[in-house]
Protein backbone atom coordinates (compact mmCIF):
# COMPACT_ATOMS: atom_id res chain seq x y z
CA UNK A 1 0.00 0.00 0.00
CA UNK A 2 1.20 3.52 -0.78
CA UNK A 3 0.65 6.66 1.28
CA UNK A 4 -1.89 8.09 -1.19
CA UNK A 5 -4.08 5.01 -0.72
CA UNK A 6 -3.51 4.92 3.05
CA UNK A 7 -4.76 8.46 3.65
CA UNK A 8 -8.10 7.66 2.01
CA UNK A 9 -8.66 4.59 4.17
CA UNK A 10 -8.18 6.13 7.61
CA UNK A 11 -11.88 6.44 8.42
CA UNK A 12 -12.66 2.93 7.14
CA UNK A 13 -9.85 1.67 9.37
CA UNK A 14 -11.06 3.56 12.45
CA UNK A 15 -14.57 2.22 11.85
CA UNK A 16 -13.32 -1.35 11.47
CA UNK A 17 -15.00 -1.35 8.07
CA UNK A 18 -12.17 -2.78 5.94
CA UNK A 19 -11.94 -6.29 4.58
CA UNK A 20 -9.17 -8.38 6.09
CA UNK A 21 -6.62 -8.24 3.25
CA UNK A 22 -6.93 -4.46 3.01
CA UNK A 23 -6.64 -4.08 6.75
CA UNK A 24 -3.49 -6.19 6.70
CA UNK A 25 -1.97 -4.04 3.95
CA UNK A 26 -3.00 -0.92 5.88
CA UNK A 27 -1.39 -2.16 9.09
CA UNK A 28 1.74 -3.22 7.26
CA UNK A 29 2.09 0.23 5.77
CA UNK A 30 1.55 1.73 9.20
CA UNK A 31 4.53 -0.20 10.61
CA UNK A 32 6.88 1.09 7.92
CA UNK A 33 5.69 4.67 7.36
CA UNK A 34 6.09 7.26 10.11
CA UNK A 35 4.41 9.92 7.99
CA UNK A 36 1.21 7.97 7.64
CA UNK A 37 1.34 7.06 11.31
CA UNK A 38 1.38 10.82 11.95
CA UNK A 39 -1.51 11.31 9.58
CA UNK A 40 -3.59 8.68 11.37
CA UNK A 41 -2.70 10.28 14.70
CA UNK A 42 -3.89 13.67 13.40
CA UNK A 43 -7.22 12.22 12.34
CA UNK A 44 -7.63 10.92 15.87
CA UNK A 45 -6.73 14.36 17.24
CA UNK A 46 -9.27 16.02 14.97
CA UNK A 47 -11.98 13.60 16.06
CA UNK A 48 -11.16 14.29 19.71
CA UNK A 49 -11.18 18.07 19.16
CA UNK A 50 -14.50 18.02 17.35
CA UNK A 51 -15.93 15.98 20.21
CA UNK A 52 -14.87 18.63 22.70
CA UNK A 53 -16.34 21.63 20.92
CA UNK A 54 -18.46 23.76 23.18
CA UNK A 55 -22.08 23.08 22.37
CA UNK A 56 -24.40 25.60 20.89
CA UNK A 57 -27.37 26.37 23.10
CA UNK A 58 -30.94 27.45 22.71
CA UNK A 59 -31.80 31.02 23.58
CA UNK A 60 -33.27 31.49 27.04
CA UNK A 61 -36.60 32.49 25.47
CA UNK A 62 -36.88 29.30 23.41
CA UNK A 63 -35.89 27.19 26.37
CA UNK A 64 -38.51 28.85 28.60
CA UNK A 65 -41.18 28.55 25.92
CA UNK A 66 -40.48 24.84 25.55
CA UNK A 67 -40.63 24.24 29.29
CA UNK A 68 -43.93 26.08 29.32
CA UNK A 69 -45.21 24.00 26.42
CA UNK A 70 -44.20 20.82 28.21
CA UNK A 71 -46.00 21.92 31.35
CA UNK A 72 -49.13 22.82 29.41
CA UNK A 73 -49.24 19.72 27.23
CA UNK A 74 -48.13 17.01 29.65
CA UNK A 75 -49.84 18.19 32.77
CA UNK A 76 -52.92 19.38 30.97
CA UNK B 1 -21.72 12.16 23.81
CA UNK B 2 -21.30 14.95 26.29
CA UNK B 3 -23.54 14.62 29.31
CA UNK B 4 -25.16 11.43 28.06
CA UNK B 5 -23.83 9.47 31.00
CA UNK B 6 -25.75 11.59 33.47
CA UNK B 7 -29.08 10.68 31.92
CA UNK B 8 -31.11 7.81 33.36
CA UNK B 9 -31.90 4.86 31.06
CA UNK B 10 -34.51 5.35 28.34
CA UNK B 11 -37.37 3.57 30.07
CA UNK B 12 -36.99 5.82 33.12
CA UNK B 13 -36.75 8.94 30.94
CA UNK B 14 -39.79 8.01 28.90
CA UNK B 15 -41.88 7.20 31.96
CA UNK B 16 -40.99 10.49 33.63
CA UNK B 17 -41.66 12.47 30.47
CA UNK B 18 -45.05 10.83 30.09
CA UNK B 19 -45.76 11.60 33.74
CA UNK B 20 -45.07 15.26 33.00
CA UNK B 21 -41.87 15.50 35.07
CA UNK B 22 -40.61 18.92 34.08
CA UNK B 23 -37.13 18.44 35.54
CA UNK B 24 -36.55 15.43 33.35
CA UNK B 25 -37.73 17.41 30.35
CA UNK B 26 -35.34 20.24 31.20
CA UNK B 27 -32.54 17.69 31.55
CA UNK B 28 -32.97 16.12 28.10
CA UNK B 29 -33.67 19.53 26.60
CA UNK B 30 -30.39 20.94 27.92
CA UNK B 31 -28.38 17.81 27.20
CA UNK B 32 -29.42 17.28 23.60
CA UNK B 33 -30.31 20.71 22.19
CA UNK B 34 -26.69 21.75 21.55
CA UNK B 35 -25.99 18.82 19.27
CA UNK B 36 -29.42 19.23 17.68
CA UNK B 37 -28.73 22.87 16.85
CA UNK B 38 -25.45 21.98 15.19
CA UNK B 39 -27.12 19.25 13.19
CA UNK B 40 -30.05 21.46 12.18
CA UNK B 41 -27.56 23.99 10.79
CA UNK B 42 -26.65 21.42 8.15
CA UNK B 43 -30.10 21.66 6.65
CA UNK B 44 -31.22 25.27 7.03
CA UNK B 45 -29.77 28.64 6.14
CA UNK B 46 -29.58 30.54 9.41
CA UNK B 47 -29.00 29.99 13.12
CA UNK B 48 -32.48 31.36 13.83
CA UNK B 49 -34.02 28.84 11.48
CA UNK B 50 -32.01 26.04 13.11
CA UNK B 51 -33.30 27.15 16.49
CA UNK B 52 -36.86 27.04 15.19
CA UNK B 53 -36.32 23.54 13.78
CA UNK B 54 -35.09 22.39 17.18
CA UNK B 55 -38.03 24.08 18.86
CA UNK B 56 -40.52 22.42 16.49
CA UNK B 57 -38.83 19.10 17.14
CA UNK B 58 -39.21 19.41 20.90
CA UNK B 59 -42.85 20.39 20.50
CA UNK B 60 -43.40 17.26 18.40
CA UNK B 61 -41.58 15.22 21.05
CA UNK B 62 -43.77 16.62 23.84
CA UNK B 63 -46.91 15.80 21.86
CA UNK B 64 -45.68 12.45 20.63
CA UNK B 65 -43.94 10.96 23.64
CA UNK B 66 -47.04 8.88 24.38
CA UNK B 67 -46.61 7.18 21.00
CA UNK B 68 -42.89 6.46 21.36
CA UNK B 69 -42.53 2.71 20.97
CA UNK B 70 -38.93 2.25 22.05
CA UNK B 71 -37.83 0.60 18.82
CA UNK B 72 -34.88 2.95 18.67
CA UNK B 73 -33.26 4.82 21.53
CA UNK B 74 -35.15 7.90 22.70
CA UNK B 75 -32.34 10.12 21.47
CA UNK B 76 -32.35 8.55 18.01
CA UNK B 77 -36.11 9.03 17.85
CA UNK B 78 -35.74 12.70 18.77
CA UNK B 79 -32.92 13.18 16.25
CA UNK B 80 -34.97 11.53 13.51
CA UNK B 81 -37.78 13.99 14.11
CA UNK B 82 -35.21 16.76 13.97
CA UNK B 83 -33.74 15.58 10.67
CA UNK B 84 -37.23 15.41 9.17
CA UNK B 85 -38.22 18.81 10.53
CA UNK B 86 -34.98 20.49 9.47
CA UNK B 87 -35.04 18.92 6.01
CA UNK B 88 -38.58 20.18 5.40
CA UNK B 89 -37.62 23.62 6.62
CA UNK B 90 -34.46 23.57 4.51
CA UNK B 91 -36.28 22.67 1.31
CA UNK B 92 -38.73 25.54 1.92
CA UNK B 93 -35.63 27.72 2.05
CA UNK B 94 -34.58 26.10 -1.23
CA UNK B 95 -31.77 24.24 0.42
CA UNK B 96 -32.33 20.69 -0.62
CA UNK B 97 -29.71 18.37 0.75
CA UNK B 98 -29.74 15.17 -1.28
CA UNK B 99 -28.33 12.37 0.79
CA UNK B 100 -29.11 9.33 -1.27
CA UNK B 101 -26.19 9.46 -3.68
CA UNK B 102 -22.72 10.95 -3.68
CA UNK B 103 -21.99 14.06 -5.69
CA UNK B 104 -19.18 13.83 -8.26
CA UNK B 105 -17.05 16.27 -6.25
CA UNK B 106 -17.29 13.95 -3.26
CA UNK B 107 -15.55 11.06 -4.91
CA UNK B 108 -12.03 12.30 -5.63
CA UNK B 109 -9.05 12.02 -3.28
CA UNK B 110 -9.06 14.11 -0.10
CA UNK B 111 -5.37 14.91 -0.24
CA UNK B 112 -3.93 16.90 -3.13
CA UNK B 113 -2.13 14.51 -5.49
CA UNK B 114 0.77 16.99 -5.63
CA UNK B 115 1.67 16.03 -2.07
CA UNK B 116 2.72 12.57 -3.21
CA UNK B 117 5.61 11.50 -5.40
CA UNK B 118 4.51 11.15 -9.01
CA UNK B 119 4.77 7.93 -11.03
CA UNK B 120 8.25 7.51 -12.44
CA UNK B 121 9.94 8.89 -9.36
CA UNK B 122 11.35 6.65 -6.66
CA UNK B 123 8.59 5.50 -4.26
CA UNK B 124 5.67 6.79 -6.31
CA UNK B 125 2.54 7.39 -4.22
CA UNK B 126 4.57 8.14 -1.10
CA UNK B 127 4.61 11.53 0.59
CA UNK B 128 6.78 13.95 -1.35
CA UNK B 129 9.69 15.55 0.48
CA UNK B 130 8.43 18.47 2.57
CA UNK B 131 4.78 17.44 2.08
CA UNK B 132 4.60 14.87 4.88
CA UNK B 133 2.25 15.51 7.83
CA UNK B 134 4.22 17.27 10.58
CA UNK B 135 3.44 16.86 14.26
CA UNK B 136 1.14 19.56 15.59
CA UNK B 137 2.57 21.60 18.45
CA UNK B 138 0.64 20.49 21.49
CA UNK B 139 0.37 23.91 23.09
CA UNK B 140 -1.40 25.28 20.01
CA UNK B 141 -3.71 22.34 19.72
CA UNK B 142 -4.94 23.05 23.23
CA UNK B 143 -5.62 26.71 22.65
CA UNK B 144 -9.04 28.25 22.32
CA UNK B 145 -8.25 29.76 18.95
CA UNK B 146 -7.81 26.28 17.50
CA UNK B 147 -11.18 25.30 18.86
CA UNK B 148 -12.66 28.36 17.19
CA UNK B 149 -10.94 27.46 13.95
CA UNK B 150 -12.44 23.97 14.04
CA UNK B 151 -15.91 25.37 14.77
CA UNK B 152 -15.59 27.77 11.82
CA UNK B 153 -14.30 25.00 9.57
CA UNK B 154 -17.33 22.89 10.51
CA UNK B 155 -19.58 25.74 9.40
CA UNK B 156 -17.75 25.91 6.07
CA UNK B 157 -18.39 22.26 5.28
CA UNK B 158 -20.99 21.42 2.65
CA UNK B 159 -24.27 20.41 4.39
CA UNK B 160 -24.03 16.67 3.82
CA UNK B 161 -20.50 16.45 5.15
CA UNK B 162 -21.41 18.63 8.08
CA UNK B 163 -24.44 16.54 8.97
CA UNK B 164 -22.45 13.32 9.03
CA UNK B 165 -19.45 14.63 10.97
CA UNK B 166 -21.77 16.37 13.41
CA UNK B 167 -23.64 13.18 14.15
CA UNK B 168 -20.55 10.98 14.31
CA UNK B 169 -17.89 13.14 15.95
CA UNK B 170 -19.82 15.91 17.72
CA UNK B 171 -22.83 13.92 18.93
CA UNK B 172 -20.91 10.63 19.18
CA UNK B 173 -23.26 8.35 17.21
CA UNK B 174 -22.10 5.10 15.66
CA UNK B 175 -22.18 4.62 11.90
CA UNK B 176 -25.29 2.43 11.93
CA UNK B 177 -27.37 5.01 13.75
CA UNK B 178 -26.21 7.75 11.41
CA UNK B 179 -27.04 5.70 8.31
CA UNK B 180 -30.50 5.10 9.70
CA UNK B 181 -31.09 8.72 10.71
CA UNK B 182 -29.97 10.18 7.39
CA UNK B 183 -31.06 7.22 5.29
CA UNK B 184 -27.72 6.74 3.57
CA UNK B 185 -25.67 3.64 2.87
CA UNK B 186 -22.73 2.73 5.13
CA UNK B 187 -20.34 3.25 2.22
CA UNK B 188 -21.60 6.75 1.45
CA UNK B 189 -21.68 7.63 5.12
CA UNK B 190 -18.00 6.71 5.35
CA UNK B 191 -17.03 8.70 2.27
CA UNK B 192 -18.79 11.81 3.60
CA UNK B 193 -17.31 11.39 7.08
CA UNK B 194 -13.82 10.88 5.74
CA UNK B 195 -14.06 13.92 3.50
CA UNK B 196 -15.30 16.02 6.40
CA UNK B 197 -12.51 14.88 8.72
CA UNK B 198 -9.90 15.32 5.98
CA UNK B 199 -11.15 18.86 5.38
CA UNK B 200 -10.86 19.71 9.08
CA UNK B 201 -7.40 18.13 9.28
CA UNK B 202 -6.26 20.14 6.27
CA UNK B 203 -7.60 23.38 7.77
CA UNK B 204 -5.81 22.80 11.04
CA UNK B 205 -2.62 21.69 9.33
CA UNK B 206 -2.62 24.82 7.24
CA UNK B 207 -3.31 27.03 10.23
CA UNK B 208 -0.75 25.41 12.51
CA UNK B 209 2.03 25.46 9.94
CA UNK B 210 1.46 29.21 9.62
CA UNK B 211 1.23 30.00 13.33
CA UNK B 212 4.11 27.74 14.17
CA UNK B 213 6.50 29.62 11.88
CA UNK B 214 5.43 32.96 13.32
CA UNK B 215 5.73 31.66 16.88
CA UNK B 216 9.23 30.33 16.33
CA UNK B 217 10.35 33.57 14.67
CA UNK B 218 8.83 35.80 17.33
CA UNK B 219 9.82 33.62 20.24
CA UNK B 220 11.97 35.33 22.90
CA UNK B 221 14.80 32.91 22.44
CA UNK B 222 14.56 33.30 18.69
CA UNK B 223 15.05 37.04 18.94
CA UNK B 224 18.19 36.92 20.96
ZN1 LIG C 1 2.79 6.26 4.15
Amino acid sequence: MNCDEFVELVTAFLDGAMDEPTELRFLTHLTVCDDCEMCLEQFKQIIAMVGELPEASLTVETRDQLRGAFRALRRG
Amino acid sequence: MAGARELPPDEVLVRRLRDGDEETFALVLDTWSGGMLRLAMSFVSTKASAEEAVQDTWLAVIRGIGDFEGRSSLKTWVYRILVRTAKTRGSKESRTVPFASLQPEEEGPTVDAARFRPPGERYPGHWAVGQEPRPWPEDYVLRGEVRELIAEALDELPPRLRAVVTLRDVAGYGSEEVCSMLEISPGNQRVLLHRARAFLRRKLEHYLSGVHDVAVGGDERGLR
